[in-house]
C-alpha cells in the first residue's frame, strides 16, 4: 500500500535530514492516531450507552449518572418473558431465509454473467443495478397491496421475498466480480483432467469466490435482520412468531410509556452480533455496493 | 426459385439456434429476473395504479379516483412544510456527510499505530439496526435522564433536567437538528470506506512524482487528490443521497414525525398517510419514486458499470 505519509527509503548516506523527517513525520502519525481513536471512540459511544443501559437496574434506569452503582442482568433473563424469543425466531428465520434465496438467484446469475457474453447481458446488469438503488420505502404502498393480494401463509414468506429482492443485487454484483476475477482456464484445465462442469465449478471456481460468496451471505444476512419499514407493514395484527425483532423494539415503544431496560437488553443481542460479522467483510461490501465503481 | 428456397430453410435452423442461444441464459438469470419482476417491478405498477384508485382505510378499492388522490395530497396543509423539510434533510444530511468523510478518509488513509482496530469502531454504525441506533440517540436526548443532558449539565449548557431546553425532541426545530445529526453518524461509515476505496486506488507514483518537483502536500492534495477522487466521491455522494431519502427509521423512532406532521420527511409522511388514506399515500409514493428515477439515473451515469461489465 502507499501512503503518502510513510517516510520515503533513505540511503543510509543522508543521516541528519532523514532523521529529522522521520522525527516531524512520527509526530505527525502521532496526531493522527489520537484523532483516529477519538472518531473510534465517538462511534463506539452510542452502542456502548446501549449496554450500560441494558444493564442498569431497574431502580436505577433513571439515574443521571454516567454508569449505574452496580450492573444488573435482570433486563437479559426478563426478557424472555415478552415474547422476545418468538422475535429472535422470526428474525433468524427471515434473515436465512431471504439469505439463501439470494444465494439461489444470485449464484446462477453471477456466474452466467461473468462466463458469457449473451445478448441482454448489459441490460440485465443494468436492470440488476436500478433495483439496488430502489429501496423498499417508495414502493411500500405497491408491496403492501400487492401482498395483501398474494395472501400469503405467513408473513414470514412476504418478508423473505421482500428482502431476498431488494438485496439480490448487491449479491449478483460482487459474485460477478468474484467469478471474473477466476480464470476460465482453472475450470478447463479440471475438466481436461476429467471433472465434469458442475464439478470443476464445485471444487475449483466456488472455493475461489468463497471471500465474495461470505460477503454476499454477511451482507445479505444483515441488511434482512436490520430492516424496518416492511415487516412494520407487512406483520400488522401477526403473532409474535411471525414479528421481527426490529418491529417488536419498536413496540416496546407505547403511547405512555417505553420499556426502555428490555427494549436495550433486546437491541444488545440484535446489534452486537451483526457489528461482530460485518467486520468480517468490511473491506469488500463498498465494491458491491457500487457495482465496481469503486473498490 | 433456389434464392427463396435456401432463405426459408436457413432462417428456420438460423430461428432454432438462436432460440436455444437465448433459451441458456433465461435459465441462468431467470430466477433472478423473476425475483425482480415480482418484487420490484411489479410494486412499481401496483403503486402507480392505486394512486387512481379511491381506496377504503381497509383497503377495499371503491373505484376510480382519477386525479383526486393528488388532489388532495397537494391540499394537505403540511405537505408544503414536508416538502421542505425533505429537502433540508437530504442537503443537509449529505453535505456534511460528504464533508466529515473527507476528512476521516485522509486521517484512516494514513498508517498509524492502531488503524486497525479503529477501523472496526468505525463500522459500528454501519452494521447495527439503524432503528436501535436512533432509539439509543431518543434515550441519551432524554429531558429527565438522557446521557446527553446530563453531560451538558455538567458542563453548565443546561440550567436543569426537564425544561424546555433540556427537552430537545419535543421542539420540532432542535428534534429535526439531532436527527440529522444521528442520519449523519449513520451515513459516514459508508461515504468515508467508498472515499477510503477511492483513495487507495490512487497510484502512489504520481505522489512521488509530484514530491520530486517539489509540490507541496497540500498542492498535491488540490492537485492529484481532489481531481482523482472525484468518481468515487460522486458514487458515494449519490447511493448517500437515495439512502437518506428514503430513511424511515431514524425520524420515526425518535419523533414519529411529529408533533403533528413537523419533523416528518415525504418518506414518513406517506407511511402515516398510508394509515388511513391509501390511495393519497400511493400519490405521495409515486412522487417520491419519481424523485428517486431521476438520482438513479444520475447514479447510473455517474458509476462505471460498464467497466464490470465489459
Amino acid at each position: 500500500m502507499t501512503v503518502v505519509a510513510d517516510p520515503p527509503a533513505q540511503a543510509p548516506v543522508a543521516v541528519t535530514p532523514a532523521r529529522a523527517e522521520r522525527r516531524t513525520l512520527s509526530a505527525k502519525r502521532l496526531w493522527l492516531a489520537v484523532a483516529g481513536y477519538v472518531v473510534a471512540l465517538i462511534f463506539i459511544l452510542p452502542y456502548a450507552e446501549m449496554v450500560i443501559s441494558a444493564l442498569r437496574p431497574p431502580n436505577e434506569l433513571l439515574g443521571r449518572n454516567y454508569l449505574p452503582k452496580h450492573f444488573d442482568w435482570s433486563n437479559f433473563t426478563t426478557l424472555w418473558s415478552t415474547g422476545f424469543g418468538a422475535n429472535l425466531g422470526a428474525s433468524l428465520q427471515i434473515a436465512g431465509g431471504s439469505t439463501a434465496l439470494v444465494l439461489l438467484v444470485a449464484l446462477p446469475a453471477g456466474y452466467y454473467t461473468a462466463r458469457h457474453r449473451f445478448r441482454g447481458r448489459a441490460f440485465f446488469l443494468l436492470l440488476v443495478l436500478a433495483t439496488q438503488m430502489f429501496q423498499p420505502a417508495a414502493l411500500l404502498v405497491g408491496i403492501q397491496r400487492e401482498f395483501t393480494r398474494f395472501a400469503l401463509p405467513s408473513p414470514l414468506l412476504s418478508l423473505i421475498l421482500v428482502n431476498a429482492g431488494f438485496n439480490m443485487a448487491f449479491a449478483v454484483w460482487i459474485l460477478n466480480a468474484y467469478f471474473s476475477s477466476i480464470p476460465h482456464e482453472l475450470e478447463q484445465a479440471a475438466m481436461v483432467d476429467g471433472t465434469t462442469r458442475l464439478g470443476a465449478v464445485g471444487r475449483i471456481t466456488l472455493p475461489l469466490a468463497m471471500p465474495g460468496i461470505v460477503t454476499a451471505i454477511i451482507f445479505t444476512f444483515i441488511s434482512a435482520w436490520n430492516e424496518l419499514l416492511v415487516g412494520l407493514t407487512l406483520t400488522g395484527g401477526a403473532p409474535n412468531s411471525d414479528v421481527p425483532l426490529t418491529v417488536a423494539i419498536n413496540n416496546y415503544i407505547g403511547q405512555y410509556s417505553i420499556d426502555w431496560g428490555h427494549l436495550f437488553a433486546g437491541s444488545v443481542i440484535a446489534t452486537i452480533p451483526v457489528i461482530v460479522l460485518f467486520a468480517f467483510i468490511e473491506g469488500r461490501v463498498v465494491g458491491g455496493l457500487t457495482a465496481g465503481s469503486i473498490k | 426459385m433456389t434464392q427463396q428456397l435456401v432463405s426459408t430453410v436457413r432462417p428456420r435452423q438460423k430461428t432454432r439456434r438462436r432460440f436455444q442461444e437465448a433459451l441458456t441464459p433465461i435459465l441462468w438469470i431467470g430466477p433472478a429476473l423473476g425475483l425482480i419482476a415480482v418484487i420490484v417491478l411489479w410494486p412499481v405498477v401496483v403503486l402507480f395504479q392505486t394512486s387512481f384508485q379511491h381506496i377504503s382505510p381497509d383497503g377495499f378499492v371503491l373505484g376510480s379516483a382519477g386525479g383526486k388522490n393528488f388532489s388532495n395530497l397537494f391540499d394537505e396543509p403540511d405537505l408544503n412544510g414536508v416538502l421542505i423539510r425533505t429537502v433540508i434533510w437530504v442537503g443537509a444530511v449529505v453535505i456534511v456527510t460528504m464533508a466529515i468523510s473527507m476528512l476521516l478518509a485522509q486521517v484512516f488513509n494514513a498508517r498509524w499505530p492502531g488503524r486497525r482496530v479503529a477501523r472496526w469502531a468505525l463500522i459500528a454504525p454501519w452494521a447495527a439496526s439503524v432503528t436501535m441506533t436512533a432509539l439509543v440517540f431518543r434515550w441519551a436526548l432524554d429531558a429527565n435522564n438522557g446521557v446527553i443532558n446530563v453531560f451538558l449539565h455538567q458542563i453548565g449548557l443546561i440550567k436543569s433536567f426537564n425544561s424546555n431546553a433540556a427537552d430537545w425532541l419535543g421542539r420540532p426545530a432542535y428534534a429535526f437538528a439531532w436527527m440529522i445529526a444521528v442520519a449523519v453518524f449513520v451515513s459516514l461509515p459508508f461515504t468515508t470506506y467508498a472515499l477510503l476505496a477511492g483513495l487507495q486506488s490512487i497510484p502512489g507514483d504520481i505522489y512521488e512524482a509530484a514530491r520530486v518537483d517539489g509540490a507541496t502536500p497540500w498542492q498535491m492534495y488540490r492537485r492529484i487528490t481532489l481531481p482523482l477522487l472525484r468518481p468515487a466521491f460522486l458514487v458515494a455522494a449519490l447511493i448517500n443521497i437515495i439512502n437518506v431519502f428514503n430513511s424511515f427509521p431514524i425520524i420515526w423512532e425518535m419523533t414519529r414525525g411529529g408533533p403533528g406532521h413537523e419533523t416528518s420527511t415525504t418518506t414518513t409522511f406517506l407511511f402515516q398517510l398510508k394509515q388511513s388514506f391509501i390511495g393519497e399515500s400511493a400519490a405521495m409514493s409515486v412522487i417520491n419514486f419519481a424523485l428517486i428515477v431521476v438520482v438513479v439515473l444520475a447514479f447510473l451515469r455517474a458509476s462505471r458499470w460498464r467497466e464490470q461489465v465489459s
